[in-house]
């Protein structure tokens, strides 16, 4: 099977209509950066606190709002995961709602709040939010199953715990159990032995799957670090691209990968995703293609420059992107294919990071015909102009010959 | 050339078989069950992926600075009094700023006494510098401050470490964090209620033992009228903590500013059951400290001793006799407070406080979603992948997912071998490998295909497919190996973890898609009847 067969497109006699589309795409995200200041940073980067929780049922999101509200918490955001409806929401803190010197304390608040929306017994430990060595501790105190006189009593409740907990609890129930009477599915759990843990106990409506509590410092940290680390390696690559091209060709590319990642940052803006450090991720994986794909392109040029000694220079690149086409085309579209199933099965933890690379890899793909490639061409014919070379024929061929030469 | 296709293949084969094992490790039966259960020992999940708690404690480094200036000076003011130079030293700063000592009232003649002083009392740490005024300042010069901090900041690390790991935490992380010198990151691994952990943490853990001058008094303002307001020289006015069967009110000792014996010279400390019932800590000295504690006992018969411990009075009791190496603080311990003391007195005292910067908890069933969906995501993006080639080159496409397949092995066998942790952006690195392996496999059909257009018979076309596209795949390869190291030195941990994943991967690259993808070539060319047409 072949999709593209000598093609022949003038890639670069459309690079005005490039220019446009390009600039579109820069100012719709520029204006949207505009309006929402910026970007909209997760926890990890502004500081604050984020706790997904997980309800039994779908998540009351009106009475968590008037929980919060009522504890003061009137700057909580709350935010439904996998759209309305979900048992499982993720309420974010900004840093001003919280008391910074006491990170446990605020999380203690939340949960208080949190019990506000559904029936809470005073005085008794919820299952679903209690540990393993809590439960340990309560069951070798009231020792209800007799096993304190063996020696091996307290490691028996113990293993005990961890398989009400860890087992069943977090595995095999997903993080909430049902009820109490589900409990006695639960191997070594008695009948007797739940009739004792009931006064003792409730069953609370939700569970709390992760909680974060980032200081602004540690924020602001490491955003700078992930921003340098960005730059340092992007001139890695230029330095690199320079060494085995020419110093234009990495310019080229390195701006082609800039107004990949400046576009896809204006895209998180317009539809309000916040950067996470997962998000991050996905940045740098989105430079990695799309300098690959610019690579791949100028690599054809490289070659094509010294079997084609003659050839105008902008007709050279269009026969090298034309040439690689179908290696493109194939390629993005695999890649492409396969964010999205991450963005579709992926889950929402990574759904930054898939929204992300199904963006970038278009953009990516799309930067290095229409950003990268005419760039490097209007540089190279403009400075042979300016050093006034008299015969247009061999206009862009003081660079080619030189890469040639190098290349041996 | 078929033998040394026959070499190659057998390297390949051996590469496979170590990489196999490399995951698996010698599983104790060949049972599925065996296999799968020594592969989750082998593959170490991050906290997002498992569950667990992840801290960054910012440590107060100047702590220890300030306790080094401390000591400073008293043993200063000792000297000038030895000397009888009659003058005062102070901390201006505080504990912001605690390497400054200021030296007021010498008389300008003993300047070059107090020169000398400095000298050999203290050493080349410290500077002596004249203010206006005829004032003197002794600072601790700037090198050796760095020095105090970065003793403190690896004691603090090591101190906690120790601490997390007696709790029973398996394969905690205590380590350095960050670019300043003052931040440690801690990884609890499996622990989504850190509360008890970080409790055991906290505690400083400063025990020493002083000799009582005066006490105990009700408050502080009565032990001070007994001294006319002002206290006796090297003394200080301790509060006591709990001092069992003592009533309930406050209680105040004036202590030797100086103990006897301090948390450094323990060799050991126990939790036990007392005869009373009651849970105690018994500790033992080293043997150097032992000695010296029994001759002091010894000389201080019928006199009180106190066990400071962080900075309240924990015991207070009357020496009978000589005491040796054996000690012991008695209080209203529960079992589990007394094991916690113990193991804070081993463990050894924080030589700095600190702070939280960042806590962050997953629980463990929401690690196990994060799993379960990414491995359903990959597994149907590399089918996806996988059937296009297939579609798409035909024969070739095999070779592809082959070389594709191996890559994947050899990466998970590094990250098993080197017990690297597999984090979220770990996998991102993995999706932008597979990505690239797809990508050089690509590179090289389609030229092979160009230059079979081109007219050339086949084994010409996979021998210039493979050496052109090589060039291609080599320049990819290295630009983003080099940005990935440079994240690697440069980046935060999820970057870190990206940029791991992400080297390893492309190295196994230009292996299986440029070596084993040419040998499974040559291998099918071999085989193949002369003139017949290629599958790609």
């Amino acid at each position: 099977m072949e999709l593209f067969r000598e093609t022949k497109i003038d890639f670069l006699g459309k690079k005005w209509y490039f220019l446009t589309l390009t600039m579109v795409l820069f100012v719709v995200g520029m204006i949207a950066l505009a309006i929402h200041h910026g970007p909209k940073m997760g926890i990890d980067f502004t500081g604050g606190a984020v706790v997904d929780v997980k309800f039994d049922q779908a998540a009351p999101i009106s009475k968590i709002r008037q929980a919060l509200d009522s504890s003061g918490m009137t700057q909580g955001v709350i935010q439904p995961v996998g759209g309305s409806g979900s048992d499982e929401v993720l309420i974010s803190l900004p840093l001003s709602a919280l008391n910074q010197r006491q990170l446990e304390q605020s999380r203690r608040n939340l949960l208080a709040a949190l019990y506000k929306t559904g029936p809470a017994a005073s005085g008794k430990l919820d299952l679903n939010n209690v540990s393993p060595s809590q439960l340990t501790n309560w069951l070798v105190q009231n020792d209800p199953n007799h096993w304190a006189a063996a020696s091996n009593g307290q490691a028996r409740y113990q293993a005990l715990a961890a398989t009400i907990l860890s087992q069943y609890r977090d595995h095999h129930w997903g993080g909430l159990i049902p009820s109490f009477a589900a409990l006695t599915q639960v191997p070594g759990v008695t009948p007797a032995l739940v009739a004792a843990m009931r006064p003792a106990f409730f069953v609370g409506r939700f569970s709390i799957q992760s909680a974060s509590i980032i200081g602004a410092e540690v924020g602001a940290q490491l955003r700078r670090q992930a921003v340098l680390a960005v730059l340092y390696a992007l001139a890695g690559m230029l330095v690199y691209i320079a060494f085995r091209f020419e110093w234009i060709y990495g310019v080229a590319a390195v701006v082609a990968v800039f107004h990949d990642v400046l576009i896809t940052l204006g895209m998180f803006a317009l539809v309000q995703l916040p950067i996470s450090l997962t998000v991050i991720a996905a940045f740098l994986t989105l430079v990695g293609y799309s300098m690959n794909d610019t690579i791949v392109v100028f690599d054809r040029v490289r070659e094509n420059l010294k079997i084609l000694r003659r050839e105008k220079l902008s007709d050279l690149v269009n026969l090298s992107i034309n040439q690689t086409l179908s290696r493109t085309v194939l390629t993005s579209g695999l890649t492409f294919l396969s964010v999205l199933s991450l963005l579709a099965l992926g889950g929402p933890v990574l759904r930054g990071f898939s929204f992300c690379m199904t963006f970038g890899i278009l953009v990516g793909t799309y930067s290095s015909i229409a950003v990268a490639a005419p760039m490097m061409v209007a540089y190279i014919e403009w400075r042979n102009r300016r050093q006034q070379r008299p015969a247009r024929a061999v206009a862009g061929r003081a660079s080619g010959e030189k890469l040639a030469r190098s290349r041996g | 050339m078929q033998r040394n296709l026959r070499w190659k293949t057998l390297f390949i084969i051996v590469v496979v078989v170590a990489c196999i094992l490399g995951i698996t490790g010698f599983p104790k039966g060949l049972s599925w069950r065996a296999i799968e259960q020594s592969t989750i020992a082998r593959i170490h999940l991050g906290l997002d992926l498992q569950g667990g708690t992840h801290m960054i404690l910012q440590v107060n480094v100047k702590d220890a600075v300030n306790a080094q200036t401390d000591a400073a000076m008293a043993q200063l003011q000792t000297a000038l009094n030895k000397a009888g130079i009659p003058a005062t030293v102070s901390k201006p700063g505080g504990k912001q700023h605690p390497q400054t000592i200021l030296v007021q009232g010498v008389p300008e003649a003993r300047g070059g006494d107090l020169s000398s002083i400095v000298q050999n009392d203290l050493g080349s740490d410290y500077q002596l510098n004249t203010l206006p005024g005829g004032n003197y300042q002794v600072v601790m010069q700037p090198l050796a401050v760095q020095a105090v901090e970065s003793r403190a900041l690896t004691q603090e690390i090591e101190t906690i470490g120790n601490r997390i790991n007696q709790l029973g935490v398996t394969e905690p992380t205590v380590q350095q964090h960050g670019l300043g010198a003052d931040q440690i990151l801690v990884q609890l691994p499996g622990i989504s209620d850190p509360a008890h952990v970080k409790q055991v943490m906290q505690e400083s853990g400063q025990l020493s033992i002083h000799l009582v001058k005066g006490g105990p008094f009700s408050s502080q303002a009565q032990a001070l009228s007994q001294y006319d307001g002002v206290l006796p020289a090297n003394t200080e006015l301790v509060k006591g903590s709990n001092v069992e069967g003592q009533g309930s009110g406050e209680q105040w000792y004036l202590l030797d500013s100086t103990g006897v014996v301090n948390g450094t010279e323990l060799r050991d400390a126990q939790p036990n059951l007392g005869s009373g019932g009651q849970m105690e800590v018994d500790f033992t000295l080293t043997q150097a400290a032992g000695q010296r504690f029994r001759a002091f006992t010894g000389a201080n018969i019928g006199k009180q001793l106190a066990v400071l411990l962080n900075g309240r009075v924990a015991e207070a009791a009357t020496i009978d006799a000589a005491i040796g190496s054996q000690g012991r603080i008695t209080g209203n311990f529960t079992t589990r407070s007394a094991h916690d003391l113990a193991l804070i007195l081993r463990s050894g005292a924080l030589p700095a406080s600190f702070s939280y910067l960042e806590e962050e908890t997953v629980g463990p069933s929401l690690g196990a979603d994060s799993i379960h969906d990414g491995v359903v995501a990959a597994i149907t993006g590399f089918l996806v992948v996988a059937f296009a080639m297939l579609i798409y080159y035909r024969g070739a496409g095999i070779n592809a997912v082959l070389a594709l397949v191996l890559n994947l092995i050899i990466l998970m066998a590094y990250m098993a071998w080197v017990s690297a942790t597999l984090t979220l952006p770990g996998i991102a690195g993995i999706i932008l490998t597979i990505g690239m392996a797809v990508d050089a496999n690509v590179l090289i059909f389609e030229r092979i295909r160009e230059e079979l257009r081109h007219g050339k018979s086949v084994p010409a076309a996979v021998d210039i497919g493979f050496r052109q596209a090589f060039i291609t795949i080599l320049d990819t390869h290295v630009t983003t190996i080099v940005s990935a190291v440079i994240l690697f030195l440069f980046g935060t941990a999820a970057i870190k973890g990206f940029a791991i994943t992400l080297s390893v991967g492309l190295l196994a690259n230009l292996f299986t898609a440029v070596f084993v993808s040419r040998v499974i070539f040559d291998y099918v060319l071999q085989r193949m009847p002369r003139g017949a047409k290629l599958s790609v």
